[in-house]
Formats: structure tokens, sequence, C-alpha cells
């Protein structure tokens, strides 16, 4: 967008002062962290780089974490879906009540989350004296992961939906069309750009998630280990080269994140990401 | 019209059972616990010197970081709608990081970056002045991840501002200072206030990225979300559940106050 002219006068002067405050302040808190990710990573030279991507331990983490993306997305999409669309058509009392519930996840600590499944599948908890097997494993793990990344479909599927409006829908209806018809044919080639972006938003959250993870997954090196986890480990037991490995690879995952955020964006109003 | 109702009727069901066995049985079951406990023991492990402290870490050193942030983040949206600058783009692209970059690589690198031997804490390091693995590097941990809130919820309503009034203004003889405080700040603090609100509310939740930076000892820097995990590490349940429920009663103040805000500035805007 080109900036605006607007009274009083652009003052070079002040202009540049501002610039200069604001590309300090990002490049010290974001720039130099980010650059750092690639620099420690790849120190030690490409080959130790990609042999620290062979190492047992980060391939497990690694399979993990898509397995429990595999499971959230297309589980998180098909809810945020059916909630857009029941959302969209109806007004009803509770309604507003109802929009809070699902983006609660957003100001909820990740961790006060874990803790709920703990108390729900714990020893100690609601169905402990079932022996469950969710926590210290994968359902765990997939559910902790399901609860954060709830919101994101719904939240940009369904301004979307009320915007557009029902009116396509209703004439096809008068001509006969069924509910899948409608869907296959109206509903979703409507929504797409917005549903493409929440399951990306969803995807990305979901291998990034850490907190309601650590929570539930007690970090068994190999089993329950997640790519943050191991991340973290990495870092604690001083095996840097590694940590900084994955930490590039879960960089890439949030830059991806963010050139299909600015695809997205062209030619439609700013969205936005939380 | 029974047919469309019935066509309907799937997604609601699903909608609403999915809800219930995510969101409200897990709440439900925080409740319960706490409930369990009766108020005077609840009270007790709510109030004890270390969840104080913790609280104290938490809140406070949100609160400061949301508020630099706010000023912070109402300067970068100013020079992003107002001026044109080599690199802006690339401005643009970094201030969304802190969203989508995983919060356990935010900690790795910030703490590294702002350790005594970093790039940027061995310039500090001389002045005595000690970051990661502190309470300061608790307080540069969230001033990273609420940092776009602010920018994010001002930035659009700098581009809607019609220039007229900032304009007679100017020309009945206010200065750029006058302009700016008297015509403009009234008009975004809507934004302001609730993007300060919105980041103070995630900083208040973080853990990924202050578990590795901080070192999380007691009365110092240790944050209320990992004292959540040292009680669960000790299997200490209650001790657990009271703190975590403080936390979620703080949220859902700060989800009404953020509400309350939203309301304010959209009404505002027409």
């Amino acid at each position: 967008m080109k900036p605006r002219e607007v009274a009083p006068p652009a003052s070079p002067w002040l202009a540049g002062l501002l610039i200069g405050i604001v590309l300090l302040y990002v490049g010290l808190l974001i720039g130099i962290p980010l650059v750092n990710v690639f620099y420690q990573a790849f120190r030690e030279g490409i080959p130790t780089f990609f042999q620290h991507l062979g190492e047992r331990e980060f391939l497990s983490a690694a399979r993990l974490t898509l397995l429990t993306a595999l499971v959230v997305v297309p589980l998180n999409t098909l809810f945020g879906l059916c909630a857009a669309l029941a959302l969209a058509r109806r007004r009803f009392p509770g309604r507003a009540l109802l929009l809070s519930l699902i983006d609660l996840p957003f100001s909820i600590s990740p961790v006060v989350a874990g803790l709920m499944l703990v108390l729900i599948f714990g020893r100690q908890g609601w169905l402990g004296s079932w022996n469950l097997r969710v926590l210290f494993a994968f359902p765990g793990i997939v559910l902790a992961t399901a609860f954060i990344t709830l919101p994101f479909v719904v939240r940009e599927v369904l301004p979307v939906l009320e915007e557009t409006g029902t009116e396509e829908e209703e004439a096809a209806k008068t001509l006969g069309a069924n509910f899948w018809q409608i869907f296959w044919r109206i509903t979703l080639p409507n929504i797409r750009w917005g549903l493409l972006y929440g399951v990306i938003l969803t995807n990305a959250r979901a291998m990034g998630e850490f907190g309601a993870v650590a929570v539930v997954s007690g970090n068994i090196v190999g089993r329950t280990q997640t790519l943050p986890l191991f991340v973290e480990d990495a870092y604690r037991s001083y095996a840097t080269g590694s940590a900084y490995a994955a930490a590039v690879v879960l960089s890439l995952l949030a830059v991806v994140t963010l050139v299909a955020k600015e695809l997205l964006e062209r030619g439609s109003p700013s969205r936005r990401i939380f | 019209m029974l047919q469309a109702l019935s066509q309907l009727s799937w997604p609601w069901g699903l909608t609403l059972g999915y809800l219930f066995l995510m969101l409200v049985l897990p709440l439900a079951a925080l409740i319960t616990k706490s409930s369990t406990l009766g108020w005077a023991e609840f009270w007790r492990i709510a109030t004890d010197p270390l969840a104080l402290s913790a609280y104290e870490v938490t809140f406070v050193t949100a609160l400061l970081a949301a508020l630099v942030n706010g000023v912070m983040g109402t300067l970068t949206a100013w020079v992003l709608v107002r001026y044109a600058f080599p690199g802006k783009k690339l401005l643009e692209g970094l201030i969304d990081l802190p969203f989508a970059l995983p919060t356990a690589v935010a900690g790795l690198t910030l703490a590294t970056v702002y350790s005594s031997n970093g790039w940027i804490g061995s310039l500090l390091a001389p002045l005595g002045i000690r970051i990661a693995f502190t309470r300061l590097g608790v307080g540069v941990a969230m001033l990273f991840i609420s940092f776009p809130f602010v920018v994010r919820t001002v930035q659009p309503v700098l581009q809607e501002l019609e220039p007229d009034v900032e304009e007679a203004a100017w020309s009945l003889g206010a200065s750029r200072w006058q302009t700016f405080r008297r015509v403009v700040l009234p008009q975004i603090l809507p934004a302001i206030l609730t993007g300060v609100a919105l980041g103070f509310s995630r900083a208040v939740g973080e853990y990924g990225s202050i578990v590795i930076i901080a070192a999380s000892i007691p009365f110092q820097d240790l944050i209320a979300a990992v004292l959540v995990i040292q009680r669960l590490e000790q299997y200490d349940y209650a001790g657990a559940t009271v703190i975590g429920t403080v936390m979620l009663v703080i949220s859902f103040l700060l989800l009404a106050v953020i509400n309350l805000l939203q309301g304010w500035a959209s009404r505002h805007e027409t």
C-alpha cells in the first residue's frame, strides 16, 4: 500500500528517526534471533547439519510431529467446517457464548490445557481407573494439540460464510440441488481460501505446540517426544547442534506459513493470524 | 422446513458433541477438582508465598512487556502506514514471525542471543546486565511473543483514518506532536488498548519460550505456568489445579476486558 499524503508534511528527519527506532527494535527482538537460528545450525557446515537431521531421536520426533498433525488437522478441519456452517446460518440466544467458548483455547495457557487432560486421564483423574493409556502416549498428544488448535478453522471460515450470504445456495436449492451438491459446487468454492488459510494455521500451530504437549506427553525420548520437545531436550543436554538443526526445520515451517499468508492476502483484506 | 432442519442437524450434532468432548469436559474436570478442595484449602494453596511470587513475576512482567509493546507496536504501525522505505516488506514479514514460530524455537534462539556470550547479551554483559536466565529474560521472551498484537490491531485503524481532521489541526497551528496527541491518538487508543490486552493475555499464558530462557529459580524468575508443571511433576495435583484455576479465572477476566475493548473500538470506528 502506498503511504498517503497527509498534512502535516512528512519531515524526513523525523521519519528517519522513527523508522530507525522501529528497525532497531524489531531487529534486536526478532531479526537477529531468526538469523541466529540459521547461523547456529549451519555453523559447523552443511554436512554436520544433515548429519544432525539423520539422528534417530530427531527422526522419531519428526515422525511423531507429522503423525500428530496428520490426525489433528483433518479432525479440526472437519469440526471447523461443521461449526462454521452451523453458526453462520443461524441467530439464536447463546450464539455469542458458543463463539467465545470456541475461542477459549486462544486465551487459556497451554499448560492449563494440558493440566485439564491430566485431571481426566491421569491416575487420579476421572477416567484414571479405566487405564486408557492416553497420557504419556500418542492419544494424549493428539488431544492436547487438538484442544489448542480448535478455533483456527472456524475463525477463518465463519466470517467468509457470513459475508457471502445464502443467496446462491438458496438459488441452487430451488433449482433442485441437494445438500452435497450445494456444498461441493457452491459453499466450498466460496470459502476455499479462508478454509485453506485456517488449515495452514492449524497445521503450523499443531506442529509447533509445546506447553500442552509437554504436560501430557511425558517427553519419553524416541516415543512421545515431538519436534518442539526435542528442541528443548537437546538444548538442555548440550546437544546444541541437534537443537538448532531441528529449530531450522521448525523455522522453515513458520516461514512457509507466513509466505502462504502473504499469498492468500493478495487482493483480499488483511487476514488475522491470531 | 423439516427437511432443511434434518439436513442441518448433523453438523450441529457434530459441533456440539466435539465441543463438549474437547472443551467442556476438560474445563469441568478442572473446576470440579478445584471445588473438591474446599474454599479454605483452595485459598491456602492459591496464596502460598511461592505461588504469590510466581503470579507477581508472571503478571507484572507480562504487563510491562505488553505496555512496552503498546508504545513500540503503535510506533511500528505508524511507520508502516505513513512512510515508504527500503526493507518495508521484510519488516512486515518479521512482525508476524512470533505468531508462526514455534515457541520452543523462540526460547532457544533468544536464550542464545541474549546469554552473556551471545550476540546481544555479550554487549550488555560488561555493563553488568544479564538477560538470559534472569527475570529480564522472561521479559524479553514476553516482548517477543506479544509484539505482533498491537501492530496488527492498530495498523488497520490507522490506515482508515480520515486525513481532514489532522490537516485542519495542522493548518490551525498545532504542532506535529499536538496533532498526533490530540487528533490521531484518541482515534487509535481503543485499538492500542485491545492490542495491549491481547498481548498481555498471550504473555501471561506463555510457557515454551520462557521455560528455556529463564532459570526458573523460585522467587526470582519462576512463572506461574512453570510452577503448574513443577507441581504436576511432584504429583501435587491439588497444587497444580489451584494455580491452573487461578490462571484460568484471570484469562476469563482478560477475555471479558478484551471483548469490552473491542466493542468500544468498533463503536469508535463507525
